[in-house]
């Protein structure tokens, strides 16, 4: 709810509301839901922020940073998170606003309390580990891009000329492929994405326990934005070249045939990539792939 | 452990390039991020690369004209040879990005499409969409995991770079990093260490750059004792979205493309801009450039937005500064295709549609030109020596500097699309010469004694727990930061004069003061982005007062920086003979100016927190500096004058055209 109070009577007016109008000022009720520490119990804080023009979530957030009080006054420690464009291009700030996973920096607060006039609720991805607060732990999202091989696979960074010819039409089937900003909207979106949290035993070597990690990882779902990567570099003259090795990597364990059609990951992605259809044409040439081998045998 | 490392601070195109090309030379390196490297800055570019191409080519283009343009839209501030060499590697460059699968935009027939930037008359840039820079990271990204995968790279993501390490004497020999989740400190042992983490935005508080552009790296190095070069030239990108917590740049494509500039003749004309007829728009750019029209440099078209809104009171708005950038006379389908990421970022943050309605948009501090000192070994050909263990190191030996944290390739003023060449550059040719650096010295960085990085790993310990302990001061940090910010924006970028950088320097040693009494609202030790942000803003002041010291003394207008006291004006006189002889005189003072301040700016930090500033030669062998004459009025006859006064120089034998001025103003106009 938006209320109104003088400037002086809420808990942040800071030094630098002192040039602001003498009119009363509203107030953005915000609620996170912290953790301090991975293991630890989550738990539930309000805070007000004072109303600005133009005001996203990551404004929101400098503001409790900036005056770190919780809503009845009383200090604590600032929300952390992540971000760090503000332009929704590198991919750092993906939280959940009002319970749908989407970037901090394109939420914008006029458009929130249409929604939802009462308050604007924040809450940490659910499929990746807690680090603090708002900030997930997202190394598997890039583990699966290793996965699938999501490179070309040049001689080397020295002069050999330009790369193949393209068409107009093949550039613009690949550039929306390529926008991805690796967010993980998708995969929180996924209901076949499922968090995996480990936790390093005492006896456990952090080489051993990073071996671990990595090989839980392996056995996970891959995810859509690794799928989507895998078709995109399938579809260029040099990625194709080892297009079986992609192939081989999204039809192994954890790879598209646990899809289960839900269709959340290209509802979600803010980047509107075509999540649906290049996974449809990973699964014709995963079956294509498939009685190939069969045949090559 | 009988290998050299390498480390490598900064993960975006500068960092990612000289990563790739030394893991294919054979060496391990540690790659430190304060972010994963995925989201560095660089995917915030939007236009393009520049590189000279088979069209161009027949068009009369060449490197060399490349490499004109880009000294000349410098002011001849840089020093040529690496320039040169920048230039001459574009086209490979840019050739190697389309082999790593950089979806640039084609042709019908499937070439590379070009587009045409700032300050030239060739289609020299290519692009992908509106998205290049974050194209260009991709794929050098995936490249490194390629090599991550291979062993060859270590990642340390969210890891903040402290400070370097020196023995003795002097040479670096690693660094103190610390886990931004943990708040562990760790000791990086490097044979060699390269410094590329980009510009210093956050020290204008907001600007275009991303949360991570504090300056910090380059900071802690020029604590260190790395010298600071042309810190005052920072440009003002003429295009970006007002917004509350930072400004979003709408790219130069925008009017590459063929956006057009201008203000309603009456000043804050409520209508729709729509419903405005031509007759009552001002184009004032295209009036008053019009060669360059839309796309002058980028100095320029900064200043007169900046005056047509504060001198000439035309802004569109009354209480806030803004000029229309007009697409809406593009076809929907072109602009889509090839600008459909930037007018999105437009829509999503603003709310309207910019391919239906003009957009709004103002100035905003954009990138350091200036950054850490490099050296450079110059070859024969006048270019740079491949291999060289000088080129881009800073004065500290085995401490290097690429991208857009040194100061070396655009001079007083940047090109639009050279940036993402310069970085990438940078970044592959140093390669070679820190593959030499690291082989050179006696021991190996690892076998060095455990002293020397436990000493340095005490002194960032301590001042991180002193930090903590700091529960009852009486500032906030994030207060000084919005004072800073304001500060700078109001003093230091597009006008500046000497009354006001005088009392800003005190202002912000003020600032510093009472940072020292900054109260943490967190003191855990476990993510604690509060201490890492005061760490941060601490280290922006000394960069704060380097780039006051520069503007300040420095008494001359060039690029970006700009004193109105000092300002050039073109010719007054409506006579022949008057118009001559003024282009005379200005020609003289040209000659005087660039004998006294064609100079590089170069700051130490002083043993008492002060910049102390030095002026060295630029290197101009290749190319003599000559009049930046961009729309200035009666600038054809001083081109003329210019062109006389050279040619009766070289007649002469003097060599240089600096003696010969008293010879032409006797000879006086033939006509």
């Amino acid at each position: 709810m938006i209320r109104a109070v003088e400037p002086s009577a809420g808990p942040n007016s800071s030094a630098a509301s002192a040039s602001a109008q003498p009119v009363a000022q509203r107030l953005i009720r915000v609620r996170v839901l912290r953790q301090d520490a991975p293991g630890q119990e989550s738990y539930w804080e309000r805070h007000a922020v004072p109303y600005e023009l133009n005001m996203n979530v990551i404004s929101i957030l400098q503001r409790i940073a900036a005056n770190a009080k919780s809503q009845d006054g009383r200090p604590v420690a600032p929300v952390a998170w992540d971000c760090n464009c503000l332009e929704e291009v590198c991919g750092s700030c993906t939280m959940l606003v009002n319970g749908r996973t989407r970037m901090a920096c394109t939420a914008l607060v006029d458009k929130l309390m249409e929604d939802n006039p009462e308050e604007i609720e924040l809450r940490p991805m659910s499929k990746f580990p807690v680090v603090r607060d708002l900030v997930v732990d997202r190394r598997r999202l890039f583990r699966s891009l290793e996965r699938v091989e999501a490179w070309m696979p040049i001689d080397g960074s020295y002069d050999q000329g330009a790369g193949p010819r393209i068409s107009p039409e093949s550039q613009e089937d690949a550039y929306p492929l390529s926008t991805c900003i690796s967010c993980g909207c998708c995969l929180e979106a996924c209901p076949q994405f499922t968090k995996i949290e480990l936790v390093r035993h005492e006896d456990e070597t952090v080489a051993d326990f990073e071996k671990r990690r990595r090989s839980a990882f392996d056995r996970g779902f891959i995810g859509a934005h690794a799928i989507s990567q895998a078709m995109l570099f399938n579809s260029h003259p040099t990625g194709q070249l080892i297009a079986d090795q992609r192939l081989q990597a999204i039809t192994a364990q954890g790879g598209i045939q646990m899809c289960g059609n839900a269709q959340n990951c290209v509802a979600v992605c803010p980047k509107s990539i075509p999540l649906t259809r290049s996974i449809a044409r990973a699964g014709r040439a995963a079956t294509v792939w498939a009685i190939k081998k069969l045949f090559d045998r | 452990m009988s290998e050299p490392r390498v480390l490598v601070i900064g993960g975006g195109l500068a960092g990612l390039a000289a990563t790739m090309r030394l893991a294919e030379l054979g060496i391990g390196v540690d790659l430190v991020s304060l972010v994963p490297v995925k989201r560095s800055h660089s995917v915030c570019a939007q236009g393009g690369i520049n590189s000279v191409n088979a069209m161009t080519r027949q068009q009369g283009d060449s490197e060399w004209k490349h490499f004109d343009d880009t000294v000349y839209g410098g002011d001849f501030l840089q020093h040529q040879p690496p320039v040169k060499e920048m230039t001459e590697w574009a086209p490979k460059i840019v050739d190697l990005l389309d082999r790593l699968g950089v979806p640039f935009n084609r042709t019908p027939e499937g070439h590379r499409d070009q587009r045409r930037f700032g300050g030239t008359l060739y289609k020299r840039t290519a692009f992908a969409g509106a998205t290049t820079g974050q194209q260009l990271l991709y794929a050098l990204d995936e490249q490194v995991r390629r090599w991550e995968v291979e062993g060859k790279v270590k990642k340390w993501e969210f890891w903040d770079f402290l400070e370097p390490v020196l023995d003795s004497s002097g040479r670096c020999r690693g660094a103190v990093c610390q886990d931004m989740v943990t708040m562990a400190f760790r000791t990086f042992a490097a044979d060699a260490t390269i410094i590329a983490t980009g510009g210093c935005g956050l020290v204008y508080g907001r600007s275009t750059m991303s949360m991570v552009c504090t300056g910090s790296a380059a900071s802690r190095a020029y604590q260190a004792g790395a010298r600071y070069g042309n810190g005052e030239f920072i440009q003002v990108h003429p295009t970006a979205i007002p917004g509350a917590d930072k400004l979003r740049l709408m790219s130069e494509s925008a009017r590459g493309e063929g956006g057009r500039v201008w203000v309603p003749r009456t000043p804050h004309d409520a209508r729709d801009p729509r419903d405005i007829a031509e007759v009552d728009r001002y184009y004032f750019l295209e009036d008053r450039y019009p060669k360059y029209g839309n796309l002058v440099p980028r100095d320029i078209a900064t200043r007169e937005i900046f005056d047509i809104c504060t001198t000439d009171g035309l802004s569109v708005e009354k209480d806030r500064l803004c000029v229309y950038l007009d697409l809406t006379h593009i076809p929907r389908e072109t602009l889509d295709r090839k600008l459909g990421g930037i007018l999105e970022i437009y829509e999503k943050f603003q709310g309207v549609d910019p391919r239906a309605v003009p957009m709004k948009i103002f100035p905003a501090v954009h990138y350091s030109m200036g950054g850490l000192w490099v050296d450079y070994q110059k070859n024969a050909a006048g270019g740079l020596e491949e291999g060289s263990p000088r080129n881009q190191q800073t004065n500290i030996p085995a401490l290097y500097a690429i991208g857009e944290c040194d100061y070396q390739y655009h001079g007083a003023n940047r090109l639009g699309a050279n940036s993402l060449l310069s970085c990438i550059f940078s970044g592959l040719f140093c390669a070679s010469g820190v593959v030499a650096s690291a082989h050179g010295s006696r021991k190996l960085a690892a076998e060095e004694s455990t002293n020397l990085f436990a000493a340095a790993m005490r002194r960032q310990e301590s001042r991180h727990e002193s930090l903590l302990a700091r529960r009852v001061g009486t500032e906030n940090p994030y207060q000084l930061h919005l004072e800073l910010g304001n500060l700078m924006t109001r003093v230091a970028t597009v006008v500046r004069r000497n009354e006001q950088l005088t009392a800003a320097y005190a202002e912000v040693c003020t600032l510093e003061d009472r940072w020292k009494r900054c109260a943490l609202s967190d003191s855990g030790n476990w993510t604690n982005q509060n201490v890492v942000f005061t760490k941060a803003l601490g280290d922006m002041f000394p960069i704060a007062k380097l780039i006051l010291k520069g503007a300040l003394e420095r008494e001359e207008c060039r690029g970006a920086h700009y004193k109105p006291a000092l300002a050039m004006p073109g010719i007054a006189a409506t006579d022949l003979a008057g118009q001559y002889h003024e282009a005379q005189e200005w020609c003289d003072r040209f000659e005087q100016n660039t004998k006294r301040w064609l100079k590089s700016t170069i700051a130490s930090h002083g043993a008492d927190g002060d910049p102390q500033i030095v002026f060295e030669d630029v290197d101009t062998s290749l190319l003599p500096p000559r009049p930046r004459l961009y729309g200035l009025i009666g600038g054809e006859l001083i081109e003329e004058v210019w062109k006389e006064r050279q040619k009766k120089a070289a007649l002469n034998g003097s060599g240089s055209a600096a003696g010969t001025a008293q010879t032409a103003a006797v000879a006086g106009p033939s006509a």
